[in-house]
């Protein structure tokens, strides 16, 4: 395969994606459309957290707080925090608060980058792992913006979020759940392409080669404090978008919405998707969605006996079985689902070895 | 100038700190002990001290064991737990990329927390303390015994594993495979027994400071998140290859902890609440890291190209 046609299959299969996501409504129920909205918005997050992590090999463990602040952004914009209070009367309309989200979430993102530009690899992980674990006490800390332990509610405010009742868009009345979803996912299928373009030119180019070598890099001109910490700020605004839309969905905020395992779910869904390559991320997406699902044995219980069952539904069960398949993924699946599907394609072309990047 | 009543609270605080600190130590020796020996962070060992807590206090509570024995058989126990985690869950990923390892331990802790939920539910739990709750009055200074009792037990700990490394031949032998897995080997030491020996170390100071953090905090399935980020802290700011580092780093957390608390309510630092207590361990761990990465004991780390 060239290039050439290498490029023209892509562009088929984004197109053909594009499609079955806007048609994937008209064949669920209307509460599954929640559920994949939810998809669309875990695809965001991971799309920013693989420019850091996939592309740029920068390790990080607390993008569930990047989210958070990108979530209280538009929780704040919409709701606003007279009531703890605080400066900001809010009324902002729903959709104008995610580029704000985004906005807020990158330039925390960039001044974070800044210190991470001297740690490496177990450091940043530890490092970012502590922003996830401090996020929470944080937000507590600062009640006068963000109400504290209770957090911030939307519900109160169904004139600004098609999230909560029926909305009118181009004489369609569009449920709750199906606005969400095309919401999510409208703003999940740009980003994407923003990402795509982002990193096929020059600035990719330059994000590849601090992570395969940065050595390497800086000799050949390439600035290290520059795309380190461009990749943190684009990768933590892309963090606050899909903050900004779990906000929304949730009509819902406090400390307990972005907890730690969040963070960790989306490294998780990174690295089952693959490092460094974007379509499989809609597998890391839909792993982090429904993978706590299936492990309290919701949609397989009538594969497995039914004591297994009984006993993974009891509090706790699906997390031991989140963690034992996470560590047995590492064991047999070590470059994602991605990586295995290349695999496959390797075996049949019978070609060894992959094209070089 | 102090009134003597300030002066016996702040005393007070000093050695609360210094026994929360001991356990931060313990915790942060045991986040040493396996970055030296197999170059990994283990995001799961406060999980790992988590369980060993809920090990003791079922022998205690659902078999009818009193302390002491029950706190040696959970040693045991952990020593055991640790050495198979390592051969088990460990071994197959070590030397691979940074990123795997990372989520293999983080897909422990995960795994251990739902664990301890399924099997004793998440509803919190009382271990006693097995130095009682009675606290003595010093020259005006009051002190827990429990306090007095943590000290203890991690100054013992602390000179016990000196010992172990410095006198014994095993603890040549774990020194050895930790700077130089390939001469070691050479020169017959069984590197991945010793590798497995230093998990199953860690997994044992762990459990003693689970089981010395129970009584104070509650024995709950969250109890040690918030120790370990302390331990993380502890073993930066010491140097995270340093075994002194880690005992320095983690005494002098929790002292500077308690003392940020104590002035706030005499007016400075007045904006310290108990919700900055995590983010200001996160503070020192990325000044540190910023100003000195190799910490308060470390060696400079040296890249070659």
């Amino acid at each position: 395969m060239t290039p050439r046609t290498q490029r023209i299959i892509g562009f088929v299969a984004f197109a053909g994606f594009v499609v079955l996501v806007a048609l994937l409504p008209a064949f669920i129920n209307d509460f599954k459309a929640r559920e994949y909205a939810y998809v669309g918005i875990y695809l965001i997050a991971l799309l920013g957290l693989n420019i850091l992590t996939g592309y740029t090999g920068q390790i990080s463990l607390g993008h569930g707080a990047f989210m958070a602040i990108g979530g209280y952004t538009t929780a704040i914009l919409m709701a606003g925090n007279e009531q703890f209070g605080g400066p900001i009367s809010g009324g902002v309309k729903d959709v104008w608060t995610l580029p704000i989200a985004g906005l807020v979430a990158g330039a925390v993102g960039l001044l974070f980058g800044l210190p991470a530009l001297r740690l490496s690899g177990l450091y940043l992980a530890l490092a970012t792992f502590a922003i996830a674990v401090a996020m929470p006490s944080t937000v507590k800390r600062f009640e006068e913006f963000t109400g504290g332990g209770q957090g911030i509610q939307l519900f109160g405010t169904p004139e600004l979020t098609g999230s909560i009742s029926n909305v009118e868009i181009l004489g369609r009345s569009l449920t709750p759940n199906d606005w969400m979803y095309y919401l999510a996912w409208s703003i999940a299928l740009v980003l994407f392409a923003v990402a795509w373009l982002v990193l096929r030119g020059r600035t990719g180019r330059a994000f590849r080669a601090v992570r395969d070598s940065e050595v390497a890099a800086v000799s050949s001109g390439i600035s290290l404090a520059r795309y380190k910490t461009l990749a943190f700020g684009i990768s933590a605004a892309y963090a606050g978008v899909a903050g900004g839309l779990f906000a929304i969905a949730s009509a819902f905020v406090n400390p307990d919405t972005f907890p730690v395992a969040l963070s960790i779910y989306l490294l998780v869904g990174v690295v089952v998707g693959g490092l460094g390559g974007l379509s499989g991320l809609v597998f890391g997406a839909v792993f982090i969605q429904f993978l706590p699902l299936w492990a309290q044995g919701q949609d397989l219980g009538s594969l497995l006996p039914g004591r297994i069952v009984e006993e993974t539904q009891k509090p706790g069960g699906p997390a031991i079985v989140y963690g034992v398949v996470l560590i047995l993924l590492m064991f047999v699946l070590p470059n994602g689902v991605a990586g295995l599907f290349r695999r496959i394609g390797q075996l049949i072309s019978g070609r060894r070895y992959p094209r070089p990047e | 100038m102090l009134l003597a009543s300030e002066f016996a609270d702040f005393m007070q605080q000093v050695v609360s700190g210094l026994a929360s600190g001991g356990i931060y130590a313990l915790l942060a020796l045991a986040l040493v002990i396996i970055h030296r020996s197999t170059g990994v962070i283990n995001f799961a060992q406060g999980e790992m001290a988590m369980l060993s807590a809920y090990i003791a206090w079922t022998l205690m509570t659902n078999h009818g064991w009193s302390y002491w024995p029950a706190f040696v058989a959970t040693l045991a126990i952990s020593f055991l737990g640790g050495v198979v985690i390592h051969r088990l869950v460990i071994r197959p990923v070590e030397g691979g990329s940074v990123l795997r390892i990372v989520i293999v331990t983080i897909g422990l802790l995960v795994a251990i927390n739902g664990f301890v939920i399924w099997k004793w539910s998440g509803q919190p739990q009382q271990l006693s303390s097995p130095f009682g709750t009675s606290t003595y009055e010093i020259g005006g200074v009051v002190v827990a015994a429990h306090d007095i009792g943590t000290i203890a037990v991690a100054v013992a700990i602390v000179f016990l594993l000196w010992v172990l490394f410095r006198f014994t031949k095993v603890g040549l032998a774990l020194r050895a495979a930790a700077v130089n897995p390939v001469e070691a080997r050479l020169v017959g030491v069984r590197v991945t027994w010793m590798l497995a020996l230093g998990w199953g170390l860690a997994a044992t100071l762990g459990a003693v400071a689970g089981m010395l953090t129970a009584p104070t905090v509650g024995l709950d399935p969250q109890m040690m998140q918030a120790v370990l980020i302390y331990a993380f802290a502890a073993a930066v700011l010491g140097g995270i290859d340093s075994p002194i580092g880690a005992v320095v780093g983690g005494l002098l957390i929790g002292v500077l902890l308690n003392l940020l608390s104590y002035s706030s309510k005499y007016g400075a630092f007045d904006w310290f609440t108990e919700e900055l207590r995590l983010p200001a361990a996160l503070l020192v761990i990325l000044v540190v890291l910023l100003v000195r990465p190799q910490g308060l004991f470390g060696k400079p780390e040296v890249t070659r190209v």
